[in-house]
């Protein structure tokens, strides 16, 4: 297998729905939080620190063969928000379709069965990066970014922000995007290790949280969630 | 047109693939495109209202930032609500439509599962630009809806949806009095680029209505379940 297909699987064009989705930057740029490049980057910062590190955990476990069903509950229980966990699920299930089309698995196939309407997506990510033949820190970087890089092309979308600075967002955190990838790892061997998923970063972000529900609710929006 | 090649694993359900899950061939897929307020909708309604006592159908609809053209047809009642579905599309309908369509497969087959067996599927893309074309791993056939108050030129201009949908609508000929649009000169340069492609003028708010249309997606099922 090539570490090529990590490129493959990070590519922010690869089909698997998240263009649909502004992973809550839309609900905060509403309520005034976010507001042109200074905000976007804090947000940034929240979000990796938090549901990044989470997400980035669970993907780099499920890489490492850990049951992705007990993974699904450990994302379940580190998601309060029941409109985050529909939006992960939704994700999830829409990364299946793209996963299997691209890297036919019986692993992928049998979590398809068992959640036909979709697992959280940063387990379906780990289950394909092992599936690409990548390891646990390719499905750390790929989720951790994730977590960063959705809010912001919303947000070039959103404010009209320029796609430049936003792109130095990016790279601003890149430092820490390694740092959190690494955790996430090192927390994703401890389930392997014997500590069970209980050892998994239950790190949140209660705006975030709160937003999405609010998000979920309104009428006129660009995004998903 | 048929996109019959087999499952690449057993239970996999991937974009073209013309077979369910379960072998049962599944509902054929129209996608309907084209520019704001062309008659998208209206033509969407006026096909479930002319099909829906002889065919078992559903809609799936891809506003860009509400929900109004599923509210429109749930609102008008021409088909029952479980048969409507929206598709949220991240202000990007032709993205939805064309690169990533992950979340318009899912909206057509849990309709399949959830109200089928169906007959047909009518994806409508919420109103965008003269660009925005439907991918193959989606629908089987599409629809591109212009009308005559959008400008005469616009067959002239051309562009994906004029040149290869597989139908062309111009729609709103009753306005074109007023508009001063000249029907003649938008069939000429719809020949012109769409050759023996086939173009239908009509006006929703004549006796006629969607009959041309409602003829054209009937014989689009034929050739698919033949
Ligand atoms: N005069 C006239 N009006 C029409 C005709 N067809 C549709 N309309 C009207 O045109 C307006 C826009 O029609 P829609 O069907 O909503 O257009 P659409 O293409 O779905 O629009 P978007 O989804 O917003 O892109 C509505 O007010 C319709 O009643 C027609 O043949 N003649
Ligand atoms: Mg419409």
């Amino acid at each position: 297998m090539s570490r090529a297909a990590l490129f493959v699987l990070a590519d922010g064009r690869f089909p698997a729905g998240g263009h649909a989705h502004s992973g809550g930057a839309e609900a905060a740029v509403k309520a005034g939080r976010v507001t042109g490049a200074a905000s976007l980057e804090e947000f940034c910062r929240g979000r990796l620190h938090t549901t990044g590190l989470v997400s980035a955990a669970l993907a780099a476990a499920a890489a490492l063969g850990v049951d992705p069903v007990e993974l699904d509950g450990a994302a379940d229980a580190r998601t309060p928000s029941p409109a985050l966990r529909v939006a992960a699920r939704k994700l999830g299930r829409q990364l299946m379709r793209a996963a299997r089309a691209t890297w036919p698995s019986a692993e992928l196939d049998a979590l398809a069965r068992e959640f036909p309407k979709g697992a959280h997506q940063p387990v379906v990510l780990g289950l394909t990066a092992r599936a690409a033949g990548l390891g646990p820190e390719d499905a750390a970087y790929c989720s951790a970014y994730e977590s960063v890089s959705g809010p912001a092309t919303a947000v070039v979308r959103l404010l009209s922000l320029d796609p430049f600075d936003a792109t130095r967002v990016l790279a601003r955190l890149a430092p820490e995007l390694d740092r959190v990838a690494d955790r996430a790892v090192e927390a994703a061997r401890g389930v392997v290790a014997g500590g069970g998923v209980d050892v998994l970063p239950a790190a949140s972000a209660p705006m975030l949280e709160v937003g999405a529900e609010g998000h979920a609710g309104w009428a006129v929006r660009l995004f998903a969630s | 047109m048929h996109l019959d090649h087999s499952h690449p694993h057993a239970g996999a359900t991937v974009g073209a693939d013309a077979h369910r899950p379960d072998g049962t061939r599944r509902a054929l897929r129209i996608g309907l495109g084209g520019p704001v307020g062309s008659g998208k909708t209206a033509t969407v309604a006026a096909l479930c209202r002319t099909l829906r006592e002889e065919l078992s159908l559903a809609v799936v609809t891809n506003d860009i930032y509400t929900r109004e053209d599923a509210e429109f047809l749930l609102r008008e009642a021409v088909l029952p609500p479980e048969r409507i579905t929206a598709v949220e599309t991240g202000a990007c309908p032709h993205t939805a439509i064309r690169d990533d369509i992950s979340a318009n497969l899912e909206a057509v087959e849990d309709l399949e599962d959830e109200v089928g067996p169906l007959d047909i599927v009518l994806v409508e893309s919420g109103g965008d630009n003269l660009t925005a074309t439907f991918s193959k791993g989606l629908v089987d056939a599409q629809i591109f809806v212009i009308d005559v108050a959008g400008g005469d030129d616009i067959p002239r201009k051309g562009g994906p949806g004029v040149t290869t949908a597989d139908l062309l609508v111009v729609n709103k000929t009753d306005l074109a009095p007023y508009v001063g649009s000249d029907l003649g000169r938008m069939a000429a340069d719809a020949k012109t680029a769409r050759g023996e492609m086939p173009v239908v003028f009509q006006s929703l708010r004549s006796e006629a209505g969607v009959t041309e249309v409602a003829l054209w997606v009937r014989a689009q099922l034929a050739a698919w379940t033949a």
